[in-house]
This record gives C-alpha cells, structure tokens and sequence, in this order.
C-alpha cells in the first residue's frame, strides 16, 4: 500500500503553492512514497528506550541577552526583494486567505 | 440581509452561550522575540529588520531570554503549571506578512498550562480557565493598495513593511467558558480587563489595544439548554474593552438568527467593524487551517531550571485583584464605593493622588465628583483628562491651607484641566486666592453694615440670622473669594454679638 495518495501530494502542493501538473504528480507521488517507506523502515528498528528526537545536539536554554543589535539599512533589506514601493517590500494582493496569527 | 435581528434578552432566553478568548500579547522587550532587532513602536517602514526576521537564507533564530522569562512570569501570574522542557514549532502558511512562509510559535508543547484568572463581574467572582501560555512571533504589517480603503477587498497589491515581524508575542487562550448565560459579554469584557490589568502589573507590555499590543479574538457558540456546544466563530479584529463586550453580544443575536431561521452556523473567522459593532464573515476555517506544525529545528527546547522559575514566583508583585482589596481596606470603602472607582477607572489616579499627599477622602471627591462628570461630558477617558494625580494633591493642599474654598477650588480644577498649569500658579494667575487679608476684610465687612443700617440693628437686636445678608454682601464685594465662615465670625464681631 502507498504510504502517500496522489491526492495528499496534490493538497500538498497547493499548500506549498506549487504549480504541479498531473504528470509531475504521478512522479512525485512516486518518489515520495519511496522516501516515506524508507523511512517508515527506521521506524521499525526503534527501540522503545530511545525517546523521540527533534534536534540532533543535547543542548538545551540556548537564549540570548535583550540587547539591541543593529539592523539592516531599508536598501539593504530590500536589495534583494523583487519589487519595492515606498520603502517596502511589494507583493500581489492577497486573496481569499487571512493573516494566521 | 434584510431580516431583523431578534432581541438580546429573548435570544440568551432560548439560547445557552459558549465564549472563549485567544488573547495576543506583545511583550515590552528591548528586542524581537528571535534576533536583536529593537522593537519601538512606529519607525520608518523596513528601519527595524534583520536577516534572521526577515527570514533570509542561512541566519539563525536565538530566543530572547528576557521573552522567556515574562512569559514564565504571566504564566506564574495566572496560575499555570511551567512546563519542564518544551519546544518551538513551525506553523507553516503562505501570506506576506511572514517573510519566512511559516510563522515561529508552540503547538503541542506550550510553555505555560492550566491555570486561571479570577475575575468579577458585577460583584460577582467568575472564575475563568486558562488552557495554555504559549510564546511566538508576531507578522509583518501590510498596507493594501489599489483598493478603495485599505482593506485586502479590491486592492491589487501588499507592501509589507516589516519592523513589527518577530516581535514577541504571548498568545494566552482560555478554555470554553459555558453557563454565562445572559452575561457572557460582560464576563467577556471582565476577562480582558482583568487580564490586561495584571499584564501591566507585570509590566510586561503596555497592553495597549489601540494600539494592538494587546489583541483579542473572541470565540462565540449557542447551543440550547441541554444539548452539545454549536459550532463556534471566532472574531477578530477586537480593538478595545468596549469592543470585547459588543463583539459578543452581536455575534450571540447574529447565531441565535441563523440557528431560529433553521440554518447551521458555519465555523469561520469573523471581523468585528468598531463603527456599526457588527461582525462580517472572513475565511472558512474548513477549508484555509493546515498549518503543517512540526518542531523548530532551528531553536533548541526550552527547559526552565525550576530554581528560576520559583525565584520569578516569589519576585511576583502584588496582583491587582490583591492589591484593589488591600486599597479598599486602607481607604476604608464599602464594596459599592470601591465598585464605583473601579467602574470610573480611577484607582490608579486615586492612589498616586493619596501618595502625593492627600487624604483618600478629598482623593476619592475630586477625581470621583468633578473629574468624573467632565470626563463622561467631554467622552475622554479620565486617565486623559488633562489633570495629574499631583495637581489634584496640590489643589486639595491649597483648600486645607485655607488659599481656597471648596467653589474656588472647582474653578481652579476648570482651568488646570485646560491645560493652564499648576493650581498654586493658576490661583496667582487668575487672583483666585480666599481674601484673608484680615484688613481688606473687616473693610468689606465695615462698608457693608453701612450699607444695610437696618440689617445692622436687627443683629445687634439679637436677630443672628440676618447675618446672612451682611455675609451675602461681603461675598459680593469680594466676588466670592471670601471664605464665608470666616466673614460671618467677623461680622458678629464688628456688631458685638456672640456667633
């Protein structure tokens, strides 16, 4: 059984907005599910003393001091943005979606 | 629509109201939640920014310990259970607003559970759950263009500005609160105060909504007596006190409409208009939430030592609810009159008036009686009235001194709300000082037995009562600045008569 549906690829590209045609989905259903079984074979082998892993450093409380670095100059911050007006970043408008916060 | 809408007292007759409140937090740090970006408000566009909140390649995020450690304290502060170690997580989404597509926050694994605030309302304490005090990010700012108002509606492009991207914020979210009945807006509004209250007692933000570091989006569902929770709609775009309150009850007559006309209410986001206090449908959640959360790699757990976290329990300052019943207690008020500052929102004004050196008698009186009454004519808040809790202790101090009679003093008040100074220089300016040159007064007192021979003789017949007239003369003469006490006394004197 596939570990992935062609139809979750596609949500997937939608939600990743990813022009994806219906041969490039059949492809990449493919090499996903290949990807997702591999990993569902690691899966196997866990042993149920090895709690779950996130990071791959021990470390933990990395935090940095409140003081203020310094910040990029607007031109710097925006030389590598596509387009810019009035000193900010331009985008097409937005539609049909909401800030998430 | 052209239906009407039914009356609120029917709707919460029939119908059992579920609220619940997301509230946002931005912290007062001197930087952003993961770089050293400052985090003043206001700025010119894209001044503020950095690699890492502007999510470019290769820069790496560092939470602020000082953002950690006032979420611990709000967390502390509203009883929750600090979490022994817990992570940061992607909440992935494609929108402008976040230059890195997904935004840095907590799913699973929030910092602070479990915990409560009590409020009252109406007297009345209520208890409300908290679920979770969780640490994240907040979004750039986009100006809509091409459209009519500024609104995403019509317009044809976003320019993003992004200084406020990354500064912290603290998202504090309620369980459903059920069996508020016909009071759910109030306990609402109850909630948020108290809420923002204790924020600034822990001086951890500014907590102002206007100006959105303090925001807050309301969940709302009906259901009838005895039957599961309906399903609910979470508004945004709650700006105020007031709004929280308005924001609730609409929604509840709007809900009750669907649900009477036999149609379901669809879960989505709604905003709230603070000009018709309505509320408009948004996005379908159904369709837009998929946010793909999984652990932030970039960030590694946070896992506060539990010494710290007692050490910032025991530095707690006192906690408003606290502090209020102590205040009361020293004041010596009754709930009712407490209720009455409370509802004026002049506490704060009434105790830095007291430690300017007044008594909380004439504290509570001016800001209570003249201020107030001002404050409701003019429809200003009465922290923005224009007068100081030290112009008021100077005022009283000048009244105490015998300088001015309680009616001078009113005057004064008038002036120094107008922005004229202090009272000590508006009373020289505008010559408002009691005439208590002992001369100038036995002058007006001596002309004014002339002038009233018969009046005289009356009193000087045993007839003290018609002192009053002498004393409405001498008042005359000194256009009020008299104290009349004091020109009584003197009259008798001059008549040889006992007071």
């Amino acid at each position: 059984m596939a570990a992935i549906s062609r139809e979750e690829v596609a949500h997937l590209a939608r939600l990743s907005r990813l022009a994806v045609t219906e041969e490039e989905l059949a492809t990449l259903a493919g090499q996903l599910d290949v990807i997702l079984q591999a990993v569902a074979q690691v899966g196997e082998v866990t042993a149920a003393d090895i709690p779950p892993t996130s990071h791959s450093v021990p470390l933990t409380n990395v935090l940095r001091d409140d003081v203020v670095a310094s910040c990029l100059t607007p031109e710097e911050a925006l030389s590598g943005a596509p387009d810019a007006a009035e000193q900010r970043f331009r985008v097409p408008r937005i539609l049909d979606e909401d800030v998430a916060s | 629509m052209t239906t009407t809408l039914p009356a609120y007292d029917e709707v919460v007759a029939r119908y059992e109201p579920v609220i619940g409140l997301e509230t946002h937090v931005e912290l007062g740090t001197n930087t952003k939640m993961f770089c050293g970006c400052p985090t003043d408000f206001g700025g010119a566009p894209n001044t503020r920014v950095c690699p890492v909140c502007l999510g470019l390649p290769g820069s790496l995020p560092v939470a602020n310990r000082a953002a950690v450690e006032a979420t611990i304290r709000i967390g502390l502060a509203l009883n929750c259970s600090i979490a022994q170690w817990c992570r940061f997580a992607r909440k992935n989404y494609y929108y402008p607003d976040m230059p890195k597509n997904y935004q840095i926050s907590q799913y699973d694994e929030p910092l602070c559970v479990d915990g409560y605030l009590d409020v009252e309302v109406n007297g009345e304490p209520v208890r409300i759950s908290i679920e979770r005090v969780h640490m994240e990010e907040d979004t750039g700012k986009s100006l809509h263009v091409g459209g009519a108002t500024g609104r995403i509606h019509g317009a044809t492009e976003s320019l993003v500005d992004y200084n406020r991207a990354g500064i912290p914020l603290v998202e504090i979210v309620t369980k459903p609160i059920p069996g508020a009945g016909a009071m759910a807006p109030e306990v609402a509004r109850a909630y948020v105060t108290e809420l923002r209250d204790v924020l600034r007692s822990l001086g951890v933000s500014d907590v102002r909504m206007e100006e959105g570091s303090l925001r807050c989006d309301v969940n709302t569902s009906l259901n009838l007596p005895g039957e599961q929770w309906g399903t609910r709609t979470e508004t945004k775009n709650v700006n105020s006190l007031r709004s929280v309150e308005r924001a609730v009850r609409s929604e509840i007559i709007r809900q009750a409409s669907v649900l009477t006309a036999g149609s379901r209410i669809t879960q989505e986001t709604r905003h709230f208009h603070e000009d018709t206090g309505d509320t408009t449908s948004g996005r379908s959640k159904e369709t837009a939430t998929d946010y793909r959360y999984f652990p932030e790699p970039d960030l590694v757990p946070v896992a506060p030592d539990p010494t710290w976290v007692a050490e910032l329990k025991a530095a707690l300052p006192e906690l408003p609810r606290l502090h209020r019943r102590r205040l009361q207690q020293e004041w010596g008020l009754s709930d009712l009159d407490m209720q009455s500052i409370l509802n004026a929102g002049a506490v704060e004004l009434i105790e830095a008036t007291i430690a300017a050196g007044t008594t909380p008698t004439a504290a509570r009186k001016w800001w209570l009686g003249e201020l107030s009454r001002r404050a409701n004519e003019t429809g200003v808040e009465l922290a923005d009235i224009g007068a100081t809790p030290q112009q008021v202790a100077e005022l009283q101090g000048l009244v105490d001194a015998g300088k001015l009679t309680d009616k001078l003093a009113r005057t004064v008040l008038e002036h120094v709300v107008a922005g004229e100074g202090s009272p000590a220089k508006i009373m020289a300016d505008r010559k408002l000082e009691v005439v208590s040159d002992t001369g100038a007064l036995t002058a007006a007192v001596d002309e004014a037995i002339a002038a009233n021979p018969a009046i005289a003789d009356k009193v000087r017949g045993g007839k003290v009562a018609a002192a009053g007239a002498l004393v409405g003369a001498v008042m005359k003469t000194t256009r009020g600045q008299a104290d009349a006490k004091t020109v009584r006394e003197l009259i008798l004197e001059r008549l040889g008569v006992q007071g």
